[in-house]
């Protein structure tokens, strides 16, 4: 456990060094590529956190909109520092994670309906938005008031200021994911995934442990939606809140594999990527494209390839030295 | 100390566990009606009856896995009858459910390690595990095998292991039989009366009613929700009506 502990730990920390390396040597344009790969990476990886334990949530573009929303809202409104106003925006978050948690976890609403129920939270968040247009600006969106390069007011103009912020955030996403993953709470997780009734008579406090993890990656999820709209300094229901959001999400995490601490941020690299490329090749022509896709391809990989691009390369290094007929054991 | 047979006592008072008036249900429906039994501290009790009969539900309510409707349940003098399963199996009781319940995508050591899931249990596990282990060899050879995969006998090992694994003071088992060939069968309870001999005191449920009542003190008869009778098990056996509707002799 503990050797497990340093040898992943030093593994991020040659990774992080190389990253950081990465603002001296690209152009902005790169750099406000891999800003969005890491800072969406951060919030993949926060969902994967429930997903891994068959926690399927359609609703994170709810969390995310209200992580967005809050800073932007509180700074405008109340002149209010987004130091305050991104954790009111987590707690906010948390609370909704809460006060829909609970509920569903009391009743055992599972697998299919569990989905089912955060999908109309996703789009509720969606739709509350943009009926509040008067404060919120619809579905046309809103700009936290410039104030130019600030601490306070969290704005930098210059990119490898948000390349930083983004790096370190998206290394504490990635701590927070082996943390779950090695901590003692993973086996009671595995166990309530495979047999909550099971769970529960062998002393798991199977309401709890779910209401742990769903509370983290809810907050981590906002926490990710906060830093997009500081970065973009424009907030927009479409792109950081509702169902096409909560979709490339899920879209994400399971393409670049859920079950490996770095599968959320290969998702990452392809929904930025392929927006992007879409976007370069044919203009603005198909702007419903990537969801379209997103949606066939998960369905590809759902079947094809369940750990994700990235469990993929794993189980493959992994079965090279050494045919395994069972499973690995846990450390 | 084994419990006299006539249930003289006041309610917990030298029994470990006492159930009285018990009733239970799934929404409207009514499952158990008013049942009581005592379970006396080193004694293995069981509890037969019919499909149907209610066996199970009373097994879920004692392990908090549900509510009764009325009626108290008292374990080591301590009132458990709102108490949540996890603090149920804090307090000394693990249930081995019914159809086993394994978490078939795990391996046995997980599995048996999710059976230490509770703090005191988690600093004993390495004791624990080679002490389960040491009761069934087999597990040992098996320990990095996914528990889905495993022969229908080493399950319910495993299922036992697992319950095993919180160091419980009274073990609830729901029909560790079931399914099982008739030579298996009669390792289960081999089994029963291994955990016996190491002072665990018992809680069975079985179907099989001879060979249960070879290794328990004493059985209660459950029936449509309702204890019908309840003795010794070298009476029951002696029992005509029980004879003629369950043994078949
Ligand atoms: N989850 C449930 N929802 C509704 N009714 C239930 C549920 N579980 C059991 N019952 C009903 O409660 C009654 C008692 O069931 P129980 O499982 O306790 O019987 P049992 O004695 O264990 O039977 P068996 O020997 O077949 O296992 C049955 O009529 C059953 O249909
Ligand atoms: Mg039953």
């Amino acid at each position: 456990m503990k050797n497990e502990l340093a040898r992943r730990l030093g593994a991020l920390v040659v990774a992080t060094l190389l990253l950081a390396l990465v603002p001296l040597a690209t152009s902005d344009y790169a750099l406000h590529i891999a800003i969005q790969i890491l800072l969406w990476g951060f919030v993949y990886t926060a969902w994967s956190l429930m997903g891994k334990f068959g926690l399927v949530s359609l609703g994170h573009g709810a969390f995310l909109g209200i992580g967005a929303y809050a800073s932007p809202l509180l700074w405008n409104y109340a002149g209010l520092t987004p130091w305050l106003g991104i954790p009111i925006g987590i707690l906010a978050a948390m609370l909704l994670a809460l006060i829909i948690g609970y509920p569903c976890f009391r009743l055992r609403v599972v697998g299919h309906y569990f989905a089912l129920v955060t999908l109309a939270l996703s789009q509720v968040a969606l739709l509350t938005i943009v009926a509040a247009r008067d404060i919120t600006g619809g579905s046309l969106g809103m700009t936290p008031k410039a104030v130019g390069h600030s601490w306070y007011a969290l704005q930098f103009p210059e990119k490898p200021y948000f390349y930083a912020i983004a790096l370190a955030v998206w290394v504490f996403g990635i701590l927070i994911w082996h943390f779950v993953d090695i901590g003692k709470g993973r086996a009671a997780l595995d166990a309530i995934a495979e047999d909550e009734g099971a769970a529960a008579a062998i002393g798991v406090d199977v309401m709890r442990e779910k209401l742990r993890v769903t509370l983290a990656s809810a907050a981590l999820t906002a926490f990710g939606g906060a830093l997009l709209s500081q970065y973009f300094m424009y907030v927009n229901p479409d792109t950081l809140s509702g169902i096409g959001v909560s979709l490339q999400i899920v879209f994400a995490a399971i393409a670049g594999g859920m079950y490996s601490a770095l599968g959320p941020t290969a998702g990452g690299l392809f929904t930025i990527a392929l927006p992007e490329i879409l976007r370069v090749t044919m203009g603005t022509n198909f702007v419903g494209a990537a969801n379209t896709i997103y949606g066939a391809l998960l369905v590809i990989f759902i079947i094809f390839m369940p750990r994700g691009v990235i469990g993929l390369i794993e189980s493959r290094l992994a079965a090279a030295p050494a045919r395994k007929i069972s499973k690995e054991p846990a450390a | 100390m084994a419990a006299d047979q006539n249930g003289q006592r006041s309610l917990g008072e030298g029994a470990m566990l006492t159930l009285c008036n018990i009733s239970a249900g799934y929404g409207s429906f009514r499952a158990l009606f008013d049942v009581s039994l005592e379970v006396g501290a080193g004694e293995a009790i069981g509890v037969v009856g019919p499909n149907g009969a209610g066996k199970s539900t009373l097994m879920r309510v004692i392990s908090g896995m549900l509510r009764a409707s009325s009626g108290e349940l008292v374990f080591e003098g301590r009132p458990l009858t709102h108490v949540p399963a996890h603090r149920i199996v804090e307090a000394g009781i693990a249930h081995v459910p019914e159809h086993r319940r394994l978490f078939a995508r795990l391996t046995v050591e997980e599995n048996l390690r999710i059976g230490a899931f509770l703090p005191q249990a988690r600093r004993h596990y390495v004791e624990r595990s080679e002490w389960v282990y040491a009761l069934f060899p087999r597990l040992l050879e098996r320990r990095r095998q996914l528990a889905g995969t495993l022969s229908g006998g080493e399950q319910q090992m495993v299922a036992i292991g697992r319950a095993l694994m919180s160091k419980p003071k009274l073990l609830l088992m729901d029909e560790p039989s079931a399914g099982l060939a008739p030579l298996v069968v009669d390792q289960v309870f081999d089994l029963v009366r291994r955990i016996r001999e190491e002072g665990y005191t018992v809680l069975i449920v079985e179907q099989n009613l001879q060979q249960v009542l070879d290794v328990v003190d004493r059985a209660y008869l459950l029936e449509v929700g309702r204890i019908r009778l309840s003795g010794l098990s070298a009476e029951l056996k002696k029992n005509p009506a029980i004879r003629k509707a369950y043994i078949g002799l």
